[in-house]
């Protein structure tokens, strides 16, 4: 035995000193330019959300014209049945769905990747229970079973994201799983098992850091679905209620006006901005890590 | 291979209680009183008749036997009763369940067919603004929230343009053609009315549409790519060095290997058909399982969804079932568990 007796169990090499700002920069320079034009959507809707009492919008809540008006210079995209502007609503929509996409994303990606870790590292009877939990929650097509959450629950925007954190879930518990199975038969995992280190430990130091690259990624494909996901569920009438500018409830009262296409037109390019967006960067960020499941 | 099958099919019960025991958990929590749903307010106050109709439906029972009774009418196909419709549910579905059929296997067609040609195209060009024109179109496919796009192209191609009809599967007030398989376009053809075949068809042709360009958007980048990697394989080497014309070599041999994954993507194209065919009825006053769904989730009619749910979970799993025994068949270099 050479190695020094007053070792500490479990105890690594120190690890080389990271600069995390010099390899964002890095890594921002190395994205395809596709994947920095969705960065720059999401950006923009980020600053919308946070800086929207600042901007010189018409109230979304309040009449300020006359009704159904064709887009112009007064208003951009119209006034809608009840002579609301539609712009103003179509921004303050982005305070509905852009946070409610992000706290579901990451209440998913919190749940999932727990109950995943575990899975995979402890094996046995969790991994049993669990998987067979995502198996089954994964039979159910995502609508449908987001649609009777959603209905048993009660319509509202807070039951509603429940029900999309129900079905997002069982993808990172999936993901994290694999990733867990697959580091934990490293060799320095098998070093900090040698050392003594208890298995928690060695779970959350040697194992975890290493996992989160896919779950990263994929969670910023999600984003974009979970806003689509959030918009369908409004507009079949379980998400947002009415007055409340969410875009998935303003294209459900642009269905009922028919002709007057404007009402839906702004609520719709938004969604899909984010959509683009969000699997743009997505994509990027895939070639870019994860060269294997490019 | 048959192992592997084997193992598959020995699990879809046990997953399918699962989903009827998620579905029933979910119908138990739900707010409100059952009861209220079940016995008009008038005949409230007789309490013969609501100690009837609890006996019938079980709501005096504990929860393990309400189960019980809930799994075994499954078992005889009963999927309660609509509040809305006061129909049993399953006979509500059953009637419902050949228009959406109709809508899904017409935009299955139209994006296997847009997605491969694109798919194709786009790897022959491969880097010309062609290759970009159609990844660009396919991507906007499967990004866009389809009850916009649907209601978009409803307007401009029904209303502006006179090109389609509007809403629903015939125009108001015309018979549909006598029922054989449910499809009004085939029964039209079997009954040898044209003129209600064209009708039935021009109703159809929209809302497939943007079905077909939502799916076909996945086909396309999976066909793509697959194609793009099989032009680089040693045999596509080989088949250039004898001389073959680059057509010949993304036909007769890049094609063929890409139609592995694109079995795979049959499987998994089916959840976007699902939840796409749910909101494309729901524009398309198309009366389907999916519109029925909406409209019991908008009035809060359990029964109603709960049965979508679960014949559309069964639908789903055997989707994926059949979609792994096709891999598994196409591909033989795949031993998947044995």
């Amino acid at each position: 035995m050479t190695a020094a007796p007053d070792a500490a169990p479990g105890a690594v090499l120190p690890a080389p000193r990271r600069r995390p700002l010099v390899g964002l920069a890095r890594a921002w320079r190395r994205l395809p330019p596709t994947a920095k034009v969705g960065a720059a959507i999401l950006l923009f809707w980020v600053v919308v959300v946070l800086t929207i009492q600042l901007w010189p919008l018409a109230d979304p809540l309040k009449m300020v014209g006359r009704r159904l008006q064709e887009p112009s210079a007064e208003f951009w995209l119209g006034t809608d049945a009840l002579g609301r502007d539609v712009f103003a609503r179509t921004l303050h929509g982005a305070v509905w769905s852009i946070p409610i996409a992000f706290v579901v994303v990451a209440c998913a990606v919190a749940i999932g990747s727990a109950l995943g870790a575990v899975a995979g590292f402890f094996g046995g009877w969790w991994d049993s229970i669990i998987m067979r939990l995502v198996d089954v929650t994964v039979s159910f097509p995502p609508i449908l079973l987001a649609m009777a959450v959603a209905a048993m629950l009660g319509p509202g925007l807070l039951n509603a994201s429940i029900a999309m954190i129900i079905v997002w879930w069982p993808i990172y518990a999936r993901l994290m799983r694999a990733q867990v199975l697959e580091v934990r038969e490293r060799e320095h995992v098998e070093a900090a098992v040698a050392g003594g280190a208890p298995s928690g430990r060695i779970l959350v130091v040697h194992v975890l850091p290493l996992c989160w690259t896919p779950t990263l990624i994929n969670a910023t494909m999600d984003f974009g679905q979970v806003v689509l996901l959030a918009a369908s569920l409004s507009f079949i009438g379980l998400g947002a209620t009415p007055p409340s500018p969410e875009w998935g409830s303003m294209i459900s009262e642009g269905a009922t006006r028919f002709y007057n296409w404007w009402i839906a037109f702004g609520p719709g390019m938004a969604i899909l901005s984010v959509v683009l967006a969000s699997s743009f960067l997505g994509d990027g960020l895939r070639d870019l890590f994860d060269r294997r499941s490019a | 291979m048959l192992a592997y099958i084997a193992r598959r099919l020995i699990a879809i019960p046990f997953l399918l209680l699962g989903v009827a025991s998620v579905s029933f958990l979910l119908s138990q929590m739900t707010k409100g009183d059952p009861l209220a749903a079940l016995v008009p307010e008038r005949m409230m106050d007789n309490p013969e008749i609501v100690a009837a109709v609890k006996a019938q439906w079980g709501l005096d029972q504990p929860l393990p036997v309400r189960y019980g009774i809930y799994i075994s009418n499954l078992l005889q196909g009963d999927l309660g009763t609509s509040f809305a419709t006061r129909r049993p549910v399953a006979v509500d579905i059953a009637e419902r369940l050949p228009a959406t059929l109709e809508l899904v296997f017409a935009a299955m067609i139209i994006g296997t067919i847009m997605g491969v040609g694109l798919g194709l195209l786009s790897a022959r060009f491969r880097g010309s603004v062609f290759d970009g024109l159609a990844r660009i179109f396919a991507l906007i496919g499967s990004s866009l929230p389809i009850f916009w796009s649907g209601l978009i192209l409803l307007y401009l191609l029904s209303v502006r343009v006179a090109l389609v009809p509007g809403t629903g599967r015939l125009p108001p007030r015309v018979e549909p053609p006598p029922d054989v398989t449910g499809f009004y376009t085939v029964d039209a053809l079997l009954a040898g009315d044209l003129d209600l075949f064209a009708q039935a068809l021009a109703h159809l042709a929209l809302p497939a549409l943007v079905l077909g360009w939502a799916v076909s958007g996945v086909i396309t980048r999976l066909v793509r790519s697959s194609l793009i990697e099989g032009l680089s394989q040693d045999y596509a080497r080989t088949a250039r060095a004898k001389g073959a014309p680059e057509r010949v070599v993304l036909i007769n041999h890049a094609l063929r290997n890409a139609l592995i994954p694109l079995l795979t993507i049959l499987g998994f194209t089916f959840a976007y058909l699902i939840t796409g065919a749910v909101l494309t009825e729901a524009i398309f006053a198309w009366p389907g399982i999916g519109s029925y769904a909406v409209r019991g989730a908008a009035s809060l009619d359990y029964p109603a969804i709960g049965g979508v749910t679960i014949v559309g979970s069964i639908a789903f799993l055997l989707a994926n079932l059949l979609t792994d025994i096709a891999y598994a068949w196409a591909n033989p270099r795949i031993k998947v568990g044995g």
